[in-house]
């Protein structure tokens, strides 16, 4: 259960070295992505300015408050709140984030499934979680928004984050095929007879 | 009494912003409940940021969660009181938009086939306003709920039959809940509608979920089956983000309506740990706030 500081991009080793029950805490570079985002890149063949390679994406639609470009908020925008959504609605798109952009780390709430935990596996990835709803705190750990691209798409346009001391986040998932979702999912099925059992529910179920 | 739709839009862009940013105490008092009987220290640590959480957002004057959600109004209105339901239902929805504007808030709602999103937080028939009408005098009553789409997005419906009794219920909570895992944002409370229409079970479920803590079905046999089945969802294990421990649900809630010989229905509705609520109470001597 060791802890890491990690400053995207990260190398494919960074990465590998992250295990289940490691927390993490991310510096610098935090690209934040959305539903609207991913489909467009992947379904829509939209392409970004941004270079993900070996950087961490957080699933986010941020509340934001336009304002005059300063040294402070270069991209004309300042961050109100800004917290994570449900992952597994983008399960799809993160082998493609991943094999066609680079993309090292998700950061994200709830898990992902079976094909990005096989991504990660494959080239290297780890699935890092933060605590849904919490995005106050989150949000003092953002320290400007340093660029957006898609900014059509807003709020789901394609954020560049300055965070510090951002975490500690949980690896959730790791490059060896271990996740805790999964762990924690077999163990609930498992005791679902019993409970059932014990609600007096008759027959099997 | 009068209502003036112009302070009814005031209040209702105020409940709007109070909503995302002050946790009921109820809820606050059921993080509390959890916290003290957690035995995983992951879900430990998890509850500890969560709580931690409520008191940022209190201090920084911001929002307790992203997602601002989809807005919900529901109004309940005495036997003595004066008021243009249109204009009521016009001055909730400029309330609404104005927040969004105002105060910057996240517009959440898209047209649901173009995805356009029109940055008003207002859509076809969002808000989601309910009216309904109660035995007291002199009172209008508000209360604005911002549906997190983490939760909505587990939906769940089953139109069983009489034959599969109440076991068909008690089977479908627990693998409702089973199915959400940590995509709900648990500790939730679970919302469980049974009986009437496939709609009414729905709304039922709606309305079970968004009920304060500590409030129990005033039907002795429901009430019985809401303890016995928070019992029971709290022994899957599921715990605090889906990632194992004891706090799964603050409770599981559950409303009632009469259905018919053929049905069974059931469904369930699942509110994430961000439980917000927020309630302005009219009466002859002002607008009282509360959740």
């Amino acid at each position: 259960m060791a802890h890491h500081v990690l400053t995207p991009p990260v190398t494919e080793a960074q990465v590998r070295a992250l295990a289940v029950d490691d927390t993490v805490t991310l510096q610098g570079t935090l690209f934040g992505i959305r539903d609207a985002t991913l489909i467009h890149m992947f379904d829509r063949g939209r392409t970004t300015r941004f270079d993900l390679a070996g950087h961490a994406v957080i699933h986010t639609a941020p509340n934001v408050k336009p304002v005059t470009r300063s040294a402070a908020h270069p991209a004309g925008y300042a961050p109100v709140c800004v917290g994570t959504t449900t992952s597994d609605r983008m399960e799809r798109f993160t082998r493609p984030l991943m094999t066609g952009h680079g993309v090292r780390i998700i950061v994200g709430k709830g898990g992902l499934r079976e094909d990005s935990l096989a991504a990660f596996r494959e080239f290297g990835g780890a699935y890092l979680a933060i605590i849904g709803g919490t995005a106050a705190l989150e949000t003092t750990w953002v320290e400007a928004i340093e660029d957006v691209d898609l900014d059509d798409l807003n709020p789901e346009s394609l954020w560049r984050f300055r965070v510090r001391d951002f975490g500690p986040l949980l690896v959730a998932m790791d490059s060896r095929g271990a996740s805790l979702y999964d762990d924690v999912r077999r163990a609930a099925a498992d005791r679902r007879a019993r409970i059932l059992a014990s609600l007096g529910v008759a027959g099997p179920r | 009494m009068n209502i003036d739709p112009a302070v009814v839009e005031d209040v209702a862009k105020t409940l709007y912003i109070r909503a995302l940013k002050i946790l009921p105490p109820d809820v606050k008092a059921g993080f509390d409940r959890l916290a003290a009987r957690e035995r995983a220290p992951t879900a430990q640590r998890v509850l500890a940021t969560m709580i931690d959480n409520i008191a940022v957002a209190e201090r920084t004057d911001n929002l307790l969660c992203q997602d601002t959600g989809v807005p919900i109004y529901e109004v309940r209105i005495g036997r003595n009181v004066a008021v243009d339901g249109h204009a009521l239902k016009t001055a909730i929805r400029a309330g609404c938009e104005r927040a969004t504007r105002e105060h910057p808030l996240r517009s959440s709602i898209v047209h649901p086939l173009t995805r356009r999103n029109d940055q008003t937080s207002c859509g076809i028939d969002v808000p989601v306003i309910h009216i309904d009408f109660v035995a007291e005098p002199d009172v209008l009553e508000i209360v604005m709920i911002p549906k997190g789409s983490g939760s909505e997005n587990n939906s769940f419906l089953r139109m069983a039959v009489p034959a599969e009794g109440v076991d068909a219920i008690r089977t479908f909570v627990i693998d409702c809940v089973l199915a959400a895992g940590g995509k709900t944002c648990p500790p939730t409370i679970v919302g469980v509608g049974v009986g009437g229409t496939s709609d009414l079970c729905v709304a039922l479920a709606k309305r079970a979920a968004t009920r304060a803590l500590g409030t129990h079905s005033p039907d002795p046999d429901a009430a019985a089956l809401e303890s016995a089945l928070s019992s029971a969802v709290n022994a899957l294990g599921v715990g605090p983000q889906g990632l194992g421990g004891d706090a799964t649900a603050f409770a599981v809630h559950i409303e009632l309506a009469g259905t018919h010989i053929t049905m069974n229905p059931v469904a369930v509705n699942m509110q994430c740990h961000s439980a917000r609520r927020a309630r302005a109470t009219f009466t002859p001597a002002g607008v009282a706030w509360g959740f």
